[in-house]
């Protein structure tokens, strides 16, 4: 068998995407600021979607890391650097949720505590539904996610020096201490953020709904990202089309995975038809939201489903590529869905505005700028991990 | 003893990476009927052994197909053509109410036919058994042993020239493997049939009687005992423990109208006749005129009953009275009754009643002719 060559030089990405990065986040937060002035609440609304898709960029991508050690996955090892790059967004998360602590009674009729005095409802939930009490949770969870991000990528760099066996065993037990805290703060988050946008409304499985989605978006990031670099030579020749398989068998199980939590939320509330849930549902059927419905649908499910049906799609490069970024914009397009009809100004329909376009460019922009400053400073390969070669030598 | 018949030539190593180059090497050789066993998968061994991309998933999409459309017809038929319900104000078709049962039905053909069909083309039913089985060969590569089989079907197949090209591998041993003697299908045997048989008649018959007759446990009872009020039963729930309530004051039942003049001699309002005397409705006058008035009023309303006196025989329908009645008087009286002339609301329907009236009427006219009427009867031919 021919020995995979395991030395590996560093390859630095090119100052071009650092200027395209740049380029994008100034465009992003020049027009941004423009949004906020002209129209505070269409902006806010498009702010909280930008940011509930950072945090699905960076925790999904937590999640990934943990997946892998918790599972003993040998084939991610080689890609995992990536994977961690994307978890880089997650420090960010606390200074890019402030401006919307600061826009707190745009997004939340619960904020209002006129609001909340005469509302039964409102007034059972406060105890939880408070200002105070939100900001604190928001830090909290924050907190939690960067110091488990902070202790893998910890363990993971100082593995590329020492190449201690010791630190990935030291991860399999983060890894298991934190996929049940990722389990009970990603539900929360979803509560938070894109539930209680609707106060009234409730349904229990919301949290896995969220969950899904932030798979399929941190998984096409990565997908992406690793198809990119392969066409430009930065990854080890060992990283074939089979470790692309396995990110595409990923995806469509996700893909699957969403639907039927998507489907399983919208039947029962469907058929049991009680008022206080059927709203929701039936906010997202006024006017011309139910075009954006029934598009969610094909987006987020039918053409990425059948796209990635055949076994060679999901080992193909370029369908690889087309999909990630079709699942990127799949997820923002379901977030937008979740809570632009929220918005009162919306409620009775959609009316575009260049304000929904102008937050996309900058999560891109973002993006693209803690990916280049990870790669810059770390290693795109894990040298020093003892699952590396088998990784490199993994084939279906 | 007739000559035994080779299956194929095997080959044994002793490490996943020899195998690897083996297969390769096999693969490269132009032999297409031969194979690798191990005890283990080994990644890559598709490439080594240049596998092309198994068809199977074809015939899985097909199955899971018609498993979508099995179940999306059956649900359509059985739900909104055959036996249309209404479950919870749903339409009859109402696709996401059969969304899960059309997945289900999709994964369980696409699963359960796939393996079916590994079964009976790849496996080779009826045969139970492979030649490999109960040999050195399958318990070493079962093991910790890697293996190759060239099989004799092969048609470049020659006994010492493909010893000479495993030899070339660097094997362990090398082995020719025989077609058991006796060519018989042992799933077919009676023995085995009855065997297979009696286990299911034992099985059943045990639970059955362990459940039903030593423990008194009804084995299915099909749902025929729930925590519900059925007609007729007694209610703890309620305080005058009548298990089927009485309905609302004031509720009236489906397809009744109430009839508001009950018990006046004249009704209060002019009541109009709503039906127009056609053939139709004259025909059914007739026939319910004949069934359920003829007894007391005579077949032509003469009143003179069959009853042989066990009743007292009504009044002529006849008299001036009766033809200066109004169509809603006489409605009136079939509805209500009139003396000892009983209500026939309950066994004559609304439109049965009027059309009698417009019944009642022919029959007057036709008593009561006069000189025009015959000149008129003549002009109109009767079929
Ligand atoms: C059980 C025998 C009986 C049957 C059947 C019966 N009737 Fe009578 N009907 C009588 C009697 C008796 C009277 C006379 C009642 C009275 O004293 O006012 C009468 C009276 C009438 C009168 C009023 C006659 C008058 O001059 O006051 C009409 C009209 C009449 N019946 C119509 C009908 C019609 C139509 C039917 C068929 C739906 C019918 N009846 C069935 C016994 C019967």
């Amino acid at each position: 068998m021919t020995e995979i060559n395991l030395t590996y030089n560093k390859k630095e990405l090119p100052t071009r995407y650092t200027r395209l990065g740049v380029l994008l986040l100034a465009i992003g937060l020049v027009f941004g600021i423009v949004a906020f002035i002209t129209d505070q609440n269409r902006a806010v609304f498009n702010y909280l979607i930008a940011y509930s898709f950072m945090i699905s960029i960076g925790l999904g991508s937590l999640f990934l890391i943990a997946l892998e050690y918790i599972v003993g996955a040998v084939w991610s090892v080689p890609i995992r650097r990536i994977v961690e790059f994307f978890a880089a967004t997650i420090p960010f998360l606390a200074i890019l949720v402030i401006p919307l602590l600061f826009n707190m009674h745009e997004l939340f009729h619960w904020s209002h505590e006129e609001a909340v005095a005469g509302d039964e409802i409102l007034e059972g939930k406060a105890p939880y539904l408070n200002v105070p009490f939100f900001i604190i949770r928001v830090f909290v969870l924050i907190g939690i996610w960067s110091l488990f991000y902070f202790f893998f990528i910890r363990n993971s760099k100082k593995q590329d020096t020492t190449k201690d066996q010791n630190l990935t065993k030291l991860n399999i037990k983060l890894s298991a201490v934190f996929i049940p805290v990722f389990a009970i703060s990603i539900t929360i988050t979803a509560i938070d953020w894109l539930m209680s946008i609707e106060p009234h409304w409730f349904s229990t499985i919301f949290g896995v709904y969220f969950f899904s989605g932030t798979v399929i978006a941190s998984l096409a990031a990565v997908t992406l990202a690793t198809v990119l670099l392969k066409e430009n030579g930065y990854l080890h020749p060992s990283i074939t089309n089979d470790h692309l398989y396995s990110l595409g068998g990923l995806m469509f199980a996700f893909i699957n995975f969403w639907a039927y939590i998507a489907f399983s939320q919208f039947m029962l509330i469907w058929y049991a038809d009680l008022p206080e849930e059927s709203f929701w549902f039936l906010q997202k059927w006024n006017g011309n939201w139910a075009v954006f419905s029934i598009l969610l649908i094909i987006i987020h499910f039918v053409v990425p489903y059948a796209a990635l049906l055949a076994h060679p799609a999901k080992k193909n490069p370029k369908r690889l590529k087309f999909i990630a970024v079709w699942l990127l914009f799949a997820h923002l397009f379901d977030l937008f869905w979740l809570v632009m009809p929220e918005s009162n100004q919306l409620s009775e329909g959609y009316s575009f505005s260049w304000i929904d376009l102008v937050f996309p460019i900058a999560i891109v922009g973002v993006l693209m700028l803690i990916f280049k400053m990870k790669a810059k400073k770390e290693n795109l390969l894990p040298i020093g991990d003892p699952k590396l070669k088998r990784g490199l030598e993994f084939h279906l | 003893m007739a000559e035994k018949k080779i299956f194929g030539i095997t080959a044994l190593f002793k490490d996943p990476d020899s195998i690897i180059s083996a297969a390769k090497k096999t693969s490269l050789s132009g032999y297409t009927k031969w194979d690798v066993n191990t005890p283990y998968p080994i990644h890559g061994m598709d490439n080594a052994m240049n596998i092309k991309p198994s068809k199977l998933g074809f015939v899985t999409l097909i199955c899971g197909l018609s498993g979508t459309t099995i179940a999306l017809l059956l649900m359509w038929w059985t739900m909104s053509v055959d036996y249309p319900m209404v479950i919870g104000g749903k339409p009859f078709f109402s696709l996401p109410a059969f969304i899960p049962v059309t997945f289900e039905l999709t994964v369980i053909l696409a699963t359960a036919s796939t393996v079916a069909i590994m079964f009976a083309f790849f496996f080779g039913l009826p045969e139970n058994s492979h030649p490999l089985h109960d040999t050195d060969y399958m318990k070493k590569v079962s093991r910790d042993h890697y293996g190759v089989v060239i099989e004799a079907d092969d048609p470049k197949f020659n006994e010492t020239v493909v010893k000479d090209f495993l030899k070339s591998l660097n094997p362990v041993s090398i082995d020719v493997i025989y077609y058991p003697e006796k060519e018989t299908y042992p799933i077919f045997e009676p023995k085995f049939l009855g065997v297979l048989a009696a286990t299911a008649i034992i099985v059943s018959l045990g639970t059955y009687l362990t459940l039903n007759s030593l423990m008194y446990i009804e084995p299915f009872n099909w749902m025929m005992n729930q925590d519900k009020i059925i007609p007729q039963s007694k209610s703890e729930y309620f305080a005058d423990e009548r298990g089927m309530r009485m309905p609302v004051e004031g509720t009236v039942a489906r397809g009744f109208i109430p009839y508001p003049y009950l018990g006046e001699l004249i009704p209060t309002e002019v009541l109009l006749n709503p039906s127009i005397s056609t053939k139709a409705i004259l025909e059914l006058g007739e026939r319910k005129f004949l069934t359920y008035c003829s007894p007391c009023h005579g077949d032509f309303g003469d009143g003179d009953s069959r009853l042989r006196g066990q009743f007292q025989n009504p009044p002529t329908l006849h008299s001036d009275r009766a033809r200066n009645f109004s169509d809603g008087m006489i409605y009136h009286i079939m509805t209500n009754g009139q003396n000892i002339m009983p209500s026939y609301s309950s066994q004559v329907s609304r439109e049965e009643r009027w059309a009698i009236v417009n019944y009642i009427r022919v029959l007057q006219r036709a008593k009561n002719a006069n000189e025009h009427d015959v000149e008129f009867a003549k002009n109109i031919n009767i079929e």
